[in-house]
């Protein structure tokens, strides 16, 4: 492969205010990188009406903005957005191409990876570059049991997506300069074997679980439905989400929308509440991003209690009655 | 489910051996798609995976789900293939055994790891319209039309086949399999073994060799949590809670939850 040029790209998605926030994300990590490879930051943008975004992404540390914009990019389509990417990156040999975790950003890398015949590493929890200049890619593996630190040592570009909430982002600063290069649309763009025949937002779930500061998940040990339904109470004066177990789901105490798993959401609060839960690990793998845990179990060897950052030892019920009341309380003081 | 599957923690390789036997969740879900699909369109299943001979279990267990033959493409010079050089090597089998075919299902995500990049990969690599993430698709005559959920948007979308569609666990809940029909089709099944050789490909294209990624090293994520432990009254405990951590809890939700002592 021809040399490639020191730069690192990040893939500007930005279909809704989640998405674009991984973007920023990645932008703020991609500077800390480039940083140890004297590398330049660059974000790569397709679709119609764009400047919100080039402004967006050069106040958030890009140096350049590849931007390709036309009407008929307005929706995401992903077959002529891989051709895009793999176009741009054919003609500027970036030398990483880091694409945020999206539902979107999952299906664009790894066409795009394959195009190029490049390595592509998914949802990665964390970016370095070593001394000799490589990316090393850290990633969940086998269930998120394990992390594997995986790198491309001969292929380039080096390609990662990575998992939205991972880094923080910088802050918008006003002052950025950055330059913008605007590239036509190729003449001879072939139709898109994919037709969107229609597409509508999900206003109900706007506010996810996924996203959610504060998760509140209760297991069996709740007890009942009608004692499970208090988590919901907790959960609205704490703002947060209810999210729950199989055995919960499968007992229909709620719904399976709320299925926090393996086979179901994945998770990453800044308190996660642990109600009655003893941690199988097709549970615990999805929640290994929550920064403070508390977790309630008559069991203190249960696996979620050893996982804990506060491991709570009494009834999982008893103790959500008593959280409600000591917060009602503490609320209403103010 | 996927974390029943047996790793060795010290080398942190799955013991694939052992694990095979256990179809997929999500490829469940593809199965189930495909037998929807036939019982309304009539047509030929043909399940295909690619892993070490113990793997054609997984094949026996689809066919005695319904599917109507298996493809087991077992090559010890395979081992340790990435997606990108996995893909190459399914589309490569797919190729060479229904190269007529008109619709692949995958399921949406492997259970081992989870990239979800096999499906979209192996589109790419046929050169085929693909549609990721699918929760329920209808056929009329040569057009696949799909529904799905991707990002925060309900798609509608539509391809004319060939084409690819990775299911996800959503719709098509799998049917139950009585353990006669299980063990009628362990014993008759039609398996077909293809290696390296039968696909004419030359091994410094295929494994662990071929693969652009590498792994560096495995481990598991040290607990660096204090894990301290609170015991008593619930009402005792909870006070304890926020004499501690109210901080923690009010700056998640932006709320000051320190008492304040009414006089």
């Amino acid at each position: 492969m021809a040399k490639t040029k020191n730069s690192i790209w990040v893939f500007g998605d930005y279909r809704n205010y989640f998405q674009n926030r991984v973007t920023l994300q990645l932008l703020s990590r991609a500077n800390e990188l480039a940083a140890k490879k004297s590398a330049e930051v660059c974000a790569v943008v397709f679709g119609h009406d764009l400047d919100e975004w080039i402004g967006e992404y050069i106040a958030h540390g890009a140096q350049t903005v590849y931007v390709i914009e036309h009407p008929s990019l307005k929706n995401y389509s992903i077959e002529t957005y891989t051709l895009l990417l793999e176009t741009l990156a054919r003609a500027y040999l970036p030398e990483i191409i880091l694409i945020g975790a999206t539902s979107f950003g999952r299906e664009l890398a790894p066409r795009v990876a394959k195009r190029l015949s490049t390595g592509l590493t998914a949802d990665c929890i964390g970016l370095d570059i070593r001394t000799d200049g490589l990316l090393v890619q850290t990633a969940p593996s086998f269930g998120g049991n394990l992390l594997a630190e995986i790198v491309t040592p001969d292929s380039r570009p080096q390609m990662a997506t990575v998992r939205p909430g991972t880094f923080q982002e910088i802050p918008h600063d006003y002052e950025a300069t950055g330059s913008v290069i605007r590239l036509p649309l190729p003449d001879n763009l072939p139709q898109d074997r994919i037709r969107l025949i229609s597409s509508r937002r999900m206003p109900d779930r706007e506010k996810k679980i996924e996203d959610s500061r504060v998760v509140i998940c209760g297991g069996r040990g709740m007890g009942s439905k009608k004692k499970f339904k208090k988590l919901f109470e907790l959960a609205s004066l704490l703002d947060g989400e209810v999210g729950a177990t199989r055995p919960v789901v499968y007992s229909k105490w709620t719904d399976e929308e709320a299925l926090v798993g393996q086979a179901g959401k994945h998770i990453k609060p800044m308190v996660l509440f642990s109600f009655g839960i003893s941690g199988a690990i097709q549970h615990t793998a999805a929640i290994n991003n929550a920064d403070f845990i508390i977790a309630i179990n008559k069991n203190l060897t249960a696996p979620m209690m050893k996982m804990a950052d506060v491991a709570v030892v009494t009834d999982a019920n008893q103790f959500c009655t008593a959280l409600i009341k000591e917060l009602k309380n503490r609320i209403r003081s103010r | 489910m996927v974390s029943e599957l047996p790793w060795d923690s010290r080398t942190g390789t799955l013991q694939r051996e052992i694990a095979e036997g256990m179809i997929n969740p999500a490829c469940r879900h593809a199965i189930e798609a495909a037998l929807q699909i036939r019982a309304s369109h009539g047509g030929q299943i043909t399940a295909i995976t690619m892993g070490p001979p113990m793997a054609e279990e997984v094949l026996r267990e689809a066919v005695a789900i319904g599917a109507d033959k298996g493809i087991l493409v077992t090559d010890r010079h395979m081992a340790g293939s990435d997606t990108l050089i996995t893909s190459f090597t399914l589309a490569k089998a797919i190729e060479h055994v229904c190269g007529k075919f008109d619709l692949i299902l995958c399921g949406c995500q492997t259970s081992d790891s989870e990239t979800a990049q096999v499906g979209p990969q192996i589109a790419a690599e046929l050169d085929i319209p693909g549609v990721a993430y699918v929760e329920s698709l209808e056929i009329d005559d040569r057009k696949v039309r799909m529904q799905r959920l991707s990002d925060n948007f309900i798609e509608t979308l539509e391809l004319d086949m060939p084409g690819l569609a990775t299911i996800t666990t959503q719709g098509y809940s799998p049917r139950y399999v009585s353990l006669s029909g299980l063990e009628d089709a362990f014993d008759q099944a039609d398996i077909e073994i293809v290696d390296a050789d039968d696909l004419g490909l030359p091994y410094d294209l295929l494994g662990y060799r071929a693969s652009p990624t590498k792994i560096l090293n495995v481990y598991s994520p040290t607990a660096e949590k204090k894990n301290i432990v609170m015991k008593g009254a619930p009402k005792k405990i909870v006070e304890q809670l926020f004499e501690k951590y109210s901080d923690k809890i009010g700056g998640a939700i932006g709320k000051d939850l320190k008492l304040v002592k009414s006089k």
